[in-house]
Formats: C-alpha cells, sequence, structure tokens
C-alpha cells in the first residue's frame, strides 16, 4: 500500500475548490497514515492545472488528457483511476462529493470490491487506521466508519476542510491512457453549458435561499439581488420547487441537495425538518422570516423578524455600497 | 422492451430516526414507513414509456425487509406491472456493493433492457448506486437524466451535470438516473390502488437469485461502522425583530463574522 491519492477535478484552466480542500486535509493525513501525496487530474485540456495541485501538497501528479475525459461522463474516468491504482497500489483513495466525483468513486470502488464511505465531513487518523465521519438521519447522529478491505475510497463533502497552500511543487507525469471500448459506449453529443462563473449549490461558500414566503416566482428577484451582491448562489425551499417559482437543481433539503456553505442566508423559509437537514451543517445561518414562531429561528445563528421584501433589497444595497 | 425500476422503501423523512447503539442500525418502529420520494420520478417515466409504447413491461426490483411490499405497493399502484422483492435476512446490513449485487441478480431474471433509478435514497442519501450497478452488471450507465427518449437499440439523455446539460447517447441495455426535473410524479388512482394488492408481488431469496450469503449483508459489507456520536443540536443564536434597521444589523453580523 503506498500512499494516498486525490483525486482532482478540473474546472475550467484549474480545479474545483473542494479537490484543494481535499489535498490539504490529505497533506496532514499522511504524517499518521503514510505518504506520498499524489493527485489525478484527469480532463480536456488541464495540464496546467497540475501546478495549483503542487502548491497544496500533492507531490507527484498525474494527468490524464482525452476528449473523452472532459465530458462529464465517468465512466472513462474510472479506467484512468483503476489503472493509476493497479500500478501505484493506493492505500487511500480521496474524491470530491461532486456529480462526477460520486460517479467515478462509486463505479471505481465497485470495480476494485472496495469500500466506499460517502459524504464524508472529516476524515480522522488514528494512528495508521482512517476513519471518515459522515452525519446520517438528518444530522442527528455522525457516524464514524472505516473500511474493511483498501483501498479506502471516501466522497468528502465540499466546505468540509479549508484549503490551504503548501507552498510546494510537484512532479507532473503524463498517464498513458487505456480507456476501453465499453467506457466509451455513453456519448455527449450536444451541451449547454452553465451560465459562466456560476458555482454549483453544494460548492458554493455563500448560500442565499428563498422560501414559499416569496409569495410568487418573480420574486426570486429579491433573493437573486443579494446573491449576487454577496457572490453568492441561490438555494430554494422544497415548498418553492414544488410550486414551480424555482428550478429542482437548486433545491435544498432532504429531497434536495446538502449543502454546507460558510454563509447560509434563509429567506422565507419556515425551517421544517425537511429544509433543515440540507443545510443545518452551514456555518453561520441567518434567517429571515415574518413569523416569530418559525422553527428556523431555533437553529439560526441571526434571525430577524420582519417582511423580506424591505429587509432583502435594503442589504443588497448595503452589501453593494459596502463592496464599493 | 421491458423496464425495471430499482425502488427503496425507506424511513418516513419526516418522522425522528434513532440509530440503535449496539447494532449501528435504524431502528426501524411501526407506520413510518414510505416509497422512497426519489424512485417515484423513476417510476412515473417507466410508466409514462410504457404508455407511449416503447415498454411493453414495468417491473420493480427493489432489496429489501418483506415488509417493504407494504410500501412498495404505492408504485404498483401509480402503474408498475409487478414487484419483485430480494429479501433475506442475511442480506440485512447490505453496503452499496451487496446492494448492487443482489439487485443486479434480480434484474438480470426479468430480462429488463432499461433499469431506471431516483437520483439517491432519501435515508442513505449517496447516490452512488447508479454507477455501482451499472459497473456491477456491465450495463452501459448514465446518472441524472432530466430527460429519455428511447430511439430502437439506443438512447437519448439530456444529462444534467454540475457543468449543465449535456445530451447523451447511449446503447440499450442501460442504467439511467433520473432527476427530478424529469416529470411529475402521478398520484395513484383509487382504481390504481385497489389494483395493486392483485398485482404479482414475489419475494426472493438470496438462493432463489443465485447468491450466495457472503457477497451481500453484514458478511459481504466493505465498511464498517466504527463508532456513532450525537452531536449537540444546534441551538437559536440572536433573534431580532425588524425596526427599520434590521438591514443594517444583518450587515453588522456579517462584518462581526467576517463574511464580508
Amino acid at each position: 500500500m503506498s500512499g494516498i491519492l486525490v483525486v482532482a477535478e478540473p474546472q475550467g484552466t484549474g480545479t474545483r475548490r473542494v479537490s484543494l480542500e481535499i489535498l490539504s486535509k490529505a497533506r496532514e493525513l499522511k504524517d499518521s497514515i503514510g505518504g506520498p501525496l499524489t493527485a489525478v487530474i484527469a480532463g480536456s485540456g488541464v495540464a496546467d492545472a497540475a501546478a495549483v495541485l503542487g502548491a497544496h501538497g500533492a507531490e507527484k501528479v498525474f494527468v490524464a488528457d482525452h476528449e473523452a475525459l472532459g465530458t462529464g461522463l465517468a465512466a472513462p474516468h474510472v479506467d484512468v483511476i483503476a489503472t493509476l491504482h493497479a500500478e501505484n497500489d493506493f492505500s487511500t483513495i480521496l474524491f470530491g462529493g461532486t456529480s462526477l466525483g460520486r460517479d467515478t468513486a462509486a463505479a471505481l470502488a465497485a470495480r476494485l470490491g472496495a469500500g466506499l464511505n460517502s459524504d464524508s465531513i472529516d476524515l480522522v487518523a488514528s494512528g495508521s487506521a482512517l476513519s471518515a465521519v459522515r452525519p446520517a438521519f438528518g444530522g442527528q447522529n455522525l457516524v464514524s466508519s472505516q473500511w474493511v478491505n483498501g483501498p479506502q475510497i471516501a466522497l468528502v463533502r465540499p466546505n468540509s476542510f479549508a484549503a490551504s497552500e503548501s507552498g510546494g511543487t510537484a512532479e507532473v507525469v503524463a498517464v498513458t491512457l487505456d480507456i476501453s471500448d465499453a467506457s466509451l459506449a455513453a456519448k455527449v453529443t450536444g451541451r449547454k453549458p452553465a451560465e459562466a462563473g456560476k458555482v454549483s449549490l453544494e460548492e458554493a461558500s455563500m448560500i442565499v435561499s428563498g422560501g414559499r414566503g416569496l409569495g410568487a416566482p418573480e420574486n426570486f428577484a429579491v433573493v437573486e439581488a443579494l446573491a449576487s451582491a454577496l457572490g453568492a448562489a441561490v438555494g430554494a425551499s422544497r415548498a418553492a420547487v414544488d410550486a414551480g417559482w424555482y428550478p429542482h437543481p437548486n433545491q435544498v433539503g432532504q429531497t434536495g441537495k446538502t449543502v454546507s456553505p460558510n454563509l447560509y442566508i434563509a429567506c422565507g423559509i419556515s425551517g421544517a425538518v425537511q429544509h433543515k437537514v440540507g443545510m443545518q451543517t452551514s456555518d453561520v445561518i441567518i434567517a429571515i422570516n415574518k413569523d416569530p414562531d418559525a422553527p428556523i429561528f431555533q437553529f439560526a445563528d441571526f434571525g430577524l423578524v420582519g417582511d423580506l421584501f424591505e429587509i432583502l433589497p435594503k442589504l443588497t444595497e448595503l452589501v453593494n455600497a459596502r463592496k464599493g | 422492451m421491458k423496464i425495471a425500476v430499482c425502488v427503496k422503501e425507506v424511513p418516513d423523512t419526516t418522522a425522528e430516526k434513532r440509530i440503535d447503539p449496539s447494532t449501528f442500525r435504524l431502528v426501524r418502529t411501526e407506520g413510518d414507513r414510505m416509497l422512497n420520494e426519489f424512485d417515484k420520478y423513476a417510476v412515473e417515466e417507466a410508466i409514462r414509456l410504457k404508455e407511449a409504447g416503447t415498454a411493453d413491461e414495468v417491473i420493480l426490483v427493489s432489496l429489501g425487509p418483506e415488509k417493504a411490499v407494504e410500501s412498495l405497493r404505492q408504485a404498483l399502484a401509480m402503474g408498475a406491472d409487478r414487484l419483485v422483492l430480494v429479501s433475506d435476512p442475511a442480506a440485512a446490513g447490505s453496503d452499496y456493493l451487496g446492494t448492487a449485487r443482489a439487485l443486479a441478480k434480480a434484474i438480470d431474471e426479468t430480462g429488463a433492457e432499461l433499469v431506471l433509478l431516483g437520483a439517491e435514497a432519501t435515508d442513505a442519501r449517496s447516490g452512488v448506486l447508479t454507477a455501482t450497478l451499472g459497473e456491477i452488471s456491465g450495463r452501459t450507465w448514465v446518472t441524472s437524466a432530466n430527460s429519455i427518449a428511447v430511439n430502437g437499440s439506443s438512447i437519448t439523455i439530456e444529462r444534467q451535470s454540475d457543468d449543465g446539460v449535456a445530451t447523451v447517447e447511449a446503447p440499450l441495455p442501460a442504467v439511467v438516473s433520473v432527476t427530478k426535473a424529469i416529470n411529475e410524479p402521478r398520484y395513484p388512482s383509487l382504481k390504481g390502488i385497489m389494483g395493486a394488492k392483485k398485482k404479482p408481488q414475489e419475494v426472493k431469496s438470496l438462493g432463489d437469485i443465485g447468491l450466495a450469503a457472503s457477497d451481500v449483508g453484514e458478511a459481504g459489507a466493505k465498511t464498517k461502522v466504527v463508532g456513532v456520536e450525537t452531536p449537540p443540536a444546534r441551538t437559536a443564536g440572536v433573534v431580532v425583530t425588524d425596526e427599520g434597521n434590521g438591514a443594517q444589523q444583518i450587515l453588522d453580523f456579517l462584518i462581526d463574522k467576517k463574511l464580508i
């Protein structure tokens, strides 16, 4: 068994922030569970991303560059990482909990017959043993889980660790590609990219969410304006999504996304269990609601009872003024 | 064409849950179980493909306790044709891999060309079964379909990813998970509910599907829970009533927390 592999995910010419968060944590773990610390970046036109991985602690970076690795489909990625593992016998393989990370980790673990710990919010080394910690049952419990047999594969929830630079540089190694026909069977024939600069909800460091209290779809404009001022992503409660006011991919909660941003601002959201389980691991929660008895005030760090249609535009103006 | 839809009975999403500290398993109590909400979208899509004449049979496939039939019957009431439930005491405690192995065997027996799943289950919330099942069963797999069109021996999918939407073409047989954007699941009609009990509901043991007990359940699990903690619940912070300066108070709070 030799060291930790962090599977980095490209974004633009760099990597997703979650990849750097995991690398920063892995730097700390390798002293206990053993190095070296290796990263792999697989995509289309991704060679430039190797440097930032080195700067965050990767000693060696494997670069796999192929058109089929840039489609968002995970099957070709599974082949690349399985080949790397066969050659390097990693003790631990860590992925960010993105859509690509989730798919790749699951298929890889199945192929290797390895254990998979999903949705980890912490990785704890005690001696050479690693445990993954995940919230269960709506965050009422924190479950620590280990692996029966390796490699120890884990998916890590974005925003679980702080990204920090080590100032290092990595040895960069181009990967010899061996992608099977079966993994190329599904093909992307067209794409509608997401808006430029738009961060996914799960990775956003700040989220402004709207709920039933907005009253109508067009009223999401006040939420979007504040989000834009803060540089935050926009979320929505189940009530707002079920009413057709905002799209499904933006739903936060038990039947939507689970998020852990640094800041979560809930606007016109009552804070029912359904919503709470999707956002209660946020660092700071601010709630604005006209109902003083709304459950959200029982777990918000700062609660404001009032009319969001008066408060949000004023707050947006104040934020814009402060940011100049 | 036959379509298999993987379904799961889960604890009621609104009920309080707890883990047995000695077994690390969920404590199951009567009357707090339901069909996984995400599965309804996969069931609905399969039924629509049948109604459009693309499919001729919709078969529900599940792994769980025998009692799960009661929750899964809702999918029969929506319009699925029959249920195959793999149920075996040795399968208790199955992880992602054991679950996929059992479902793959049961699906193979149905002869389904298209396998549909919901995005995730509201209890485990890992969303890893589609990829695992695809890998284990040797079928092409695609996650997060916003739409599915069947064209003879292949399918076209509008796929939602973190980076936008892509059009994906894949050959059949295939395993596909669907998003909540794909359709609006129907409520079962009274006739559907009345008829659901009479639809075939087959319970199979591990032996019936040709799987060894060591491949599933706790024996086959590749991860092990070593501890469960109950973290302190989040408590209320400051709650103030807006008297005209509420926005300023939030800004001050953000500045104090170094969030701006």
